[in-house]
Order: structure tokens, then sequence, then C-alpha cells
């Protein structure tokens, strides 16, 4: 049985997961339906993050859900000092679904247990963005027909980027194995190799770009380095070119290898490789579209025909 | 040799017996004593066999229930209980944490939702040997050493 929220890719298991993954394919086939038809979804959105709630607002409008809420927490009232529990039960008197990005850690579990109507977390701090994870394994699953057995090499961020972290866990129910592939100062935490150690998940760690952790990858799972997790810009200023890649270093990778991203791209992707048939980040994102009506279906208890 | 007392006997009441001596006011906070109107012994750097130095506190007329004293695991895992009637050991405890704590420790991470709304904290105990604590919101991890009392 699905939860009713989704805060964390770990609420889900195997099965929710497949299960996700078989719907959100469903909306790629169709995804104009009216499924939402009467329905209010509010989008708070403390933070901003046109790209998360673009895809959202158009899954909604897509099933015909109407849209309420907020992009930026300037216009909302908790600039007045309302606190985030009374917003929820505010917003929860109109809405029959809350999705929300929040700057603090935590606040996407809280807010869940507050509210009265399924709530879904579209980032919390450096916390969880459970939906990203899903579309990163939607477009695996896509690409590879399988998540079972994968190669994958993630490179760049591992230290502070939260898609990597929680990808590494969505996966761990399918015997992946790892290359992780970053400068030493973002270098993936001891506790996600730890995790990986106590699953009996297998990596390999690289300083370095190397040829042999492309060719032997079946995703390349690149990651932007990214500047607001500094607070050393000049720190931000040494690593944020060390890893980036171009089009001929794919010239040996597998057949089936499949560049993905969870965007915003910076510079850690050339643009050589946009028109690579193994270049997959915009497809990728276009399928955050899918899963979400997924996910948003699901948790409303509204079931999908084919 | 005459054996001295180190702390006055307690008629009735709870001793709490070899406290490590840097967390005996920690635990007088975690206990609440000072809201109390009971008469407290606390003795500090005490000569222990077992401990080299130790506290006690002693408490009169109070018995504590197990959640109140159990938090006190958090910062002395070791400690024995005595509770005494009529100048005499009726039971021994040993403190054990909980599963969960509710209240008494405050998140380390600046950036989780309990540091920035009126809300109580929340940790799952995740490992009791070693007191580890993960916050139940923002999913850090806090070791033994690192825990702040709210």
């Amino acid at each position: 049985m699905i939860p009713r929220s989704l805060v964390n890719i770990n609420d889900y298991d195997k099965d929710d997961i497949l299960h996700t993954l078989k719907l959100a394919a469903e909306f790629k086939k169709n995804p104009d339906r009216d499924l939402l038809k009467g329905k209010i979804c509010a989008t708070l959105f403390f933070e901003p993050s046109t790209r998360t709630r673009l895809s959202f607002e158009t899954a909604v409008s897509r099933l015909q859900g109407r849209i309420i809420g907020f992009s930026d927490a300037s216009t909302s009232s908790s600039t007045k000092g309302e606190s985030l529990k009374d917003t929820i039960m505010m917003v929860s008197n109109y809405a029959d679904l809350i999705i929300m990005r929040h700057h603090l850690e935590g606040s996407a579990r809280y807010a869940s247990e507050i509210s009265p109507v399924p709530f879904i977390n579209a980032g919390d701090g450096s916390n969880q963005h459970p939906t990203q994870t899903l579309l990163d394994l939607f477009s695996i699953f896509e690409t590879q027909g399988t998540l079972d057995n994968l190669k994958i090499t993630i490179v760049g961020d591992l230290k502070y980027g939260r898609a990597v972290h929680s990808l590494i866990q969505g996966l761990s129910h399918f015997n992946p194995s790892f290359n992780f592939v970053a400068p030493k100062e973002l270098r993936i935490p001891d506790k996600y190799k730890s995790y990986c150690d106590n699953l009996n998940i297998s990596y390999n760690e690289y300083s370095d770009f190397s040829p042999e952790s492309i060719n032997s990858a079946d995703i390349l799972y690149m990651t932007r380095v990214q500047r607001e997790r500094f607070t050393d810009l000049m720190e931000y200023e040494r690593v944020k070119n060390v890893y980036v890649l171009h089009n001929e270093m794919l010239k040996d990778s597998k057949d089936n290898l499949k560049v993905l991203h969870p965007l915003p791209r910076v510079k850690e992707i050339d643009q050589d490789v946009d028109d690579n048939p193994k270049a997959y980040y915009f497809q990728q994102a276009k399928n955050g579209m899918f899963v979400r009506q997924a996910v948003i279906c699901d948790l409303m208890g509204i079931s999908v025909t084919k | 040799m005459r054996k001295e007392l180190q702390v006055a006997a307690l008629e009735n009441g709870t001793a709490i017996d070899h406290i490590p001596t840097e967390a005996v006011f920690n635990v007088v906070s975690l206990l609440q004593l000072q809201k109390l109107n009971n008469r407290i012994t606390i003795g500090n750097n005490l000569k222990s066999s077992k401990m080299g130095l130790k506290g006690i506190i002693k408490v009169s007329n109070k018995f504590f229930e197990e959640n109140e004293i159990n938090r006190i695991a958090l910062v002395a895992p070791n400690v024995n209980l005595n509770i005494i009637k009529d100048y005499e050991v009726i039971e021994k405890k040993k403190v054990t944490l909980p599963d969960e704590i509710i209240e008494i420790v405050k998140c380390n991470n600046p950036k989780c939702i309990t540091n920035n709304e009126p809300m109580k904290t929340r940790f799952h105990v995740i490992d009791k040997e070693n007191v580890e604590l993960q916050c139940h919101y923002c999913e850090v991890k806090i070791q033994k050493e690192e825990i702040i009392l709210q």
C-alpha cells in the first residue's frame, strides 16, 4: 500500500517504485486526461524552483486539475511570520493535494504529518527530492529496459548532491554497481559508502574522470557543482570545471549508454554532447512530468486506466 | 577503619549512582531537578573504585517514571538507580535508552525545521549501545558526543 504522502524515496519500497514507473509509462503514452477534473492542487514554493514547479504544474494541468499557490516565499504569509503549520492548515482548507518546496530540511516530513490532504515533497533543502529520483529511475528503466544489475557512473558533486544520494538509495533495490567520480573535496560521504557496504552494493571511487569509468557504464549520471552549496566561493571556483563531459569522451562507450543529468546544466556537459543520441537529459526532464502525474494520481487514490 | 559516608544516607527516594562526573549537571537538567522542592543531594568528584571519580544524586521522596528516568541514558548510560525505602535499597535498576526521544535533544542542523518552527524535536535512537540519534525530520544523524540538550 503506497503511503498518502511522498516525502522521502525510502517511503517507497521496490514494488511501490515499480508500480509508479508503470503508471508513468501509461501517462507517457497519453498524458492528457481528465483525472483531476474538479480538483485543486496547491504548489507552495517557499524557495523558487522554476523547473520543478513548471513540471508539477504542467502535470496537473494536463490532467485538468486547477492550481493555487505561490512560487516565492516573499509573496506568501511566511514573510509575516506565519508558521509552516498554519500555512499548511490554511492551504489544506482549499486544496485536495499539497506540493511543497521549502528551504528548510525536514519541513516536508513535518508538513506531511500536519496536512490532512495528500502531500508531495518537491524538495526540502538539501534533504530529499523524491520525484527527482523517480524520474531518474524511470529514465533508466525506459532506456535500459530494466533497473536490475546496471553499472552507474555518477560524476561531479557527490558530497552535496541530493539527487545523487537519493538515486543511490532508489537504485539499492536493484543490485546496481557504482563508479563514484568526484574531486577529493566533493567525494561521496562515508555514510553512503557504508550504506552500499551494508547492502553488498559494489562501487569504485575515482578522483579522475577516466575513460574506464565512462566505458564500463550503462548510465553516466552527470551533476552540477552547485554554487549555492558552497560557503567558500574560492573553493567553488577551484572545483567547478574539474569534471566536464565532451562528446569525444563517449566514443568508446557502450551502445546502450545514456547520459543523464538532473539539470540545470552549467558547463559540466559540453553542448557538443547534446546531439549525440546517448544524451538523454532533456527527455529525462520531460519524463518528470509523467512521473509526477503518476505520483499525484496514486497519492490521491485516483485509478488510472490505459 | 571507620567507613566514611561520602553523601548522607537517604531515607526514602531515588539514588542515582555512578554518574560520570562530566554528566552530573546534565542529569540534573534532564530530570528537571531544579523544578523540584524535594531535598536533593548532589555529590560530584567522589571517589569510586569502579570509575575513579563519579557523581551521585539523591532525591528524597521522589520515584521517577520509567520514561522520565530513561532520558539520562543519553548522557549517562551506565548509571545505577537505587530505589530506597526506610534506608533500604528495595530495587536496583539500569537505565535504557527509549526507541524515540521527544523534545529533550536539539537538532544540530541549523537548517532543520525544528530549529525554525515552534515544534517539538523528535529523534529515533538508531544505535542504543553507542548512543546515535537520527532526527525524524531532517534525517541528520547525531553521535553521542554531539548531543546538545534543549
